[in-house]
């Protein structure tokens, strides 16, 4: 296998790494601070053999990846918080009807407009979305350029085996960024058989992909097994890093570019005698809940870090479940907080009233 | 004894859901005639839409696709883009051609994908029970357009066979109706026609059916057909508006 380590920036390493990961169709839309992904793919996906298409919206290129999905076909979508929203409907159909996919969300400031800044307020869209009804997308959430291409380069094995969408959710800032790269070359497994997919019913009955179930206890035994998959997920592909002290009276929670912020205060607040430690969760839905709340339960606190008003932190507080206050870090509005803002809050918070004294016993 | 008629092989045993009188089960048997005829069954996807054709994956006795409301042209691309060497349809209401999907309608005419779409428009929301459609005529009654259809406040009906026929992708475009013998007929013509535009891989293809809708519009069904005659047909003429052999609108 060969490995090959270049600059790139993120939104290509993430083009690149869907392409090593057997990406056969691109469908897309310009919407900013993803543009260089139907960008690249225009150009490397077509010289790949793999088809591009920009489609008149986000809704038609959802739906485009519905019917290639339905077609036995690896394909792929990515926008950002506006254009996922309007895909949510498309999304929910690709859950119904049990269909692989990748959906990539380069995330800017909202609500509405907003900005093309980068930020965290698509967390909710991300981990409660998949649009209407019972069934989520499983989410991942890269924090280097790195983790972008590895994580697309799996994302279709992981959809096949779940039949069920996958979302990257990266920002603006992951986008954008240059970083080193290792190029680990396409994946050697082939592509499962899709013994579901409707390519034309020769020699074999006819097969219909379909999401409506119109008896309701129909449907019930079908979300029930929607439920059942996410839970094996949960025991085979959920994904988390840890930095920091080994017996943290701090814990902090946090994904992605705001992680990386973290780390850096992670370690400023360490040496100014604060043992906090990191949990960066890389799979979002399923959140590592159960290690959050093992930690939790020797901490005296629980600090969730993102760049939102506060989205991430219902999870955290889930997960912690009374084992600790939570507090929350939130810069909402495509605002990039600095490393030396997140280690004084870190530290004012541990020195705070609300914490309980407990920092130089250890 | 001879067999002088019989169910498509195209179309499986499941019943029809429909309303009594009804036109799309008229349709549905010549879209089924078509595979047939053309011994495509083997190798055809079709695309059914949100509305009263909802169930038609039950119907056709093919690969069948279930897509959200308007968007069909764009899962019809989907596929087509994965195995160009199949045939693909689409069947299609006019909420979902002309409202919501009004969009991927055109640009999937534009880019001359080698699809083949089934538009029955019968000039309402059949399977909401009866609003105004973007092919409602004027003066014609709905659920929401209760005084009847009124330009000012309502707007005005598009004709989709004219609009699709400004652009350079499509490769057969045709309107009929099914309310007699003979129209029906001609649809077969027109529907074996869009078909093999695909197989030749000619461009869009695209027949619209006025067809006619019972229960919605409040009559018999008898005379919903002559409705149909004496009101559609004036407004959205019958004939080939691009391809065929010259059976010009109107005529």
């Amino acid at each position: 296998m060969s490995v090959e380590k270049v600059l790139m920036k993120g939104n290509e390493a993430l083009c690149q790494g869907a392409i090593d990961g057997g990406c056969t169709h691109f469908f897309g839309y310009p919407i900013t601070p993803q543009n260089e992904i139907p960008e690249y793919m225009s150009v490397h996906l077509r010289a790949a053999g793999g088809v591009f298409l920009q489609a008149e919206s986000e809704i038609a290129a959802i739906n485009m990846v519905f019917g290639a999905a339905a077609a036995g076909a690896r394909s792929m979508t990515s926008s950002s918080g506006p254009g996922i929203a309007l895909k949510q409907e498309g999304l929910s159909y690709l859950i119904g009807a049990e269909l692989p996919c990748l959906v990539v969300n380069i995330v800017r400031g909202g609500p509405g407009l907003g900005n093309i800044a980068a930020s965290q307020q698509d967390y909710f869209l991300a981990t409660r979305g998949g649009g209407h009804g019972d069934g989520r997308p499983l989410v991942y959430a890269p924090a280097s350029v790195q983790e972008l291409y590895d994580i697309a380069r799996n994302a279709f094995g992981v959809s096949e085996r779940y039949r069920n969408p996958v979302m990257i959710l990266g920002d603006g800032i992951l986008g954008q960024m240059m970083e080193p790269l290792e190029l680990r070359g396409p994946l050697q497994e082939p592509m499962p058989e899709k013994s579901w997919a409707v390519t034309g019913a020769k020699g074999r009955p006819r097969r219909v992909i379909n999401s409506l179930h119109i008896v309701p206890s129909e449907n019930e035994t079908f979300c029930r097994r929607l439920a059942q998959k996410y839970a094996e997920a949960g025991e085979k592909e959920m994904a988390w890093e840890e930095f920091g002290a080994d017996a943290p009276e701090l814990v902090i929670v946090a994904y992605g570019t705001m992680a990386r912020i973290c780390r850096s205060a992670v370690t400023t607040a360490i040496h100014e005698g604060v043992q906090a430690r990191l949990l960066r969760p890389i799979t979002l839905f399923p959140f590592p809940s159960a290690r959050l709340a093992e930690l939790a339960a020797d901490a005296n606190a629980v600090l969730a870090a993102e760049m939102s008003s506060g989205q991430l932190v219902d999870d955290v507080r889930i997960a912690v479940g009374g084992r600790a206050p939570v507090d929350l870090y939130g810069r909402p509005g495509g605002v990039t907080p600095s490393p030396e803002e997140v280690s004084e809050y870190i530290v004012s918070l541990c020195r705070s009233k609300s914490v309980r004294a407990g920092s130089e016993a250890q | 004894m001879e067999v002088v008629y019989e169910r498509p092989k195209a179309l499986t045993d499941a019943p029809f859901t429909y309303c009594p009188g009804c036109t799309h089960g008229i349709i549905h048997r010549l879209v089924a005639e078509a595979i047939d005829e053309l011994d495509i069954r083997e190798r055809t996807i079709g695309i059914c839409p949100v509305g009263c054709s909802v169930f038609a994956y039950q119907n056709w006795d093919c690969d069948m696709i279930q897509a959200s409301h308007g968007r069909a042209p764009a899962v019809a691309t989907g596929v087509k883009r994965s195995l160009p060497g199949r045939v693909v349809f689409t069947y299609q209401g006019d909420g979902d051609l002309l409202a919501i999907g009004t969009a991927e309608t055109i640009h999937a005419a534009t880019r001359g994908e080698n699809i083949t779409v089934i538009f029955v428009n019968n000039g309402v929301y059949g399977m909401t029970r009866g609003q105004i459609a973007p092919t409602t005529i004027p003066g014609q009654r709905t659920t929401t357009c209760p005084t009847g259809r009124s330009p000012d406040l309502d707007g005005n009906p598009i004709r989709a066979c004219e609009l699709l026929s400004s652009l350079e992708g499509p490769g057969y475009i045709a309107r009929v109706a099914v309310s007699r013998p003979r129209y029906v007929r001609q649809a077969r013509r027109a529907i074996l026609k869009a078909f093999q535009t695909q197989l030749d891989e000619g461009g869009f293809s695209l027949v619209e059916v006025l067809s006619s809708c019972p229960s919605c519009w409040g009559m018999a069904p008898a005379d919903a057909l002559e409705w149909l005659e004496q009101n559609m047909i004036p407004y959205y003429p019958l004939g080939e508006f691009v391809g065929g052999n010259g059976e010009k609108p109107g005529g």
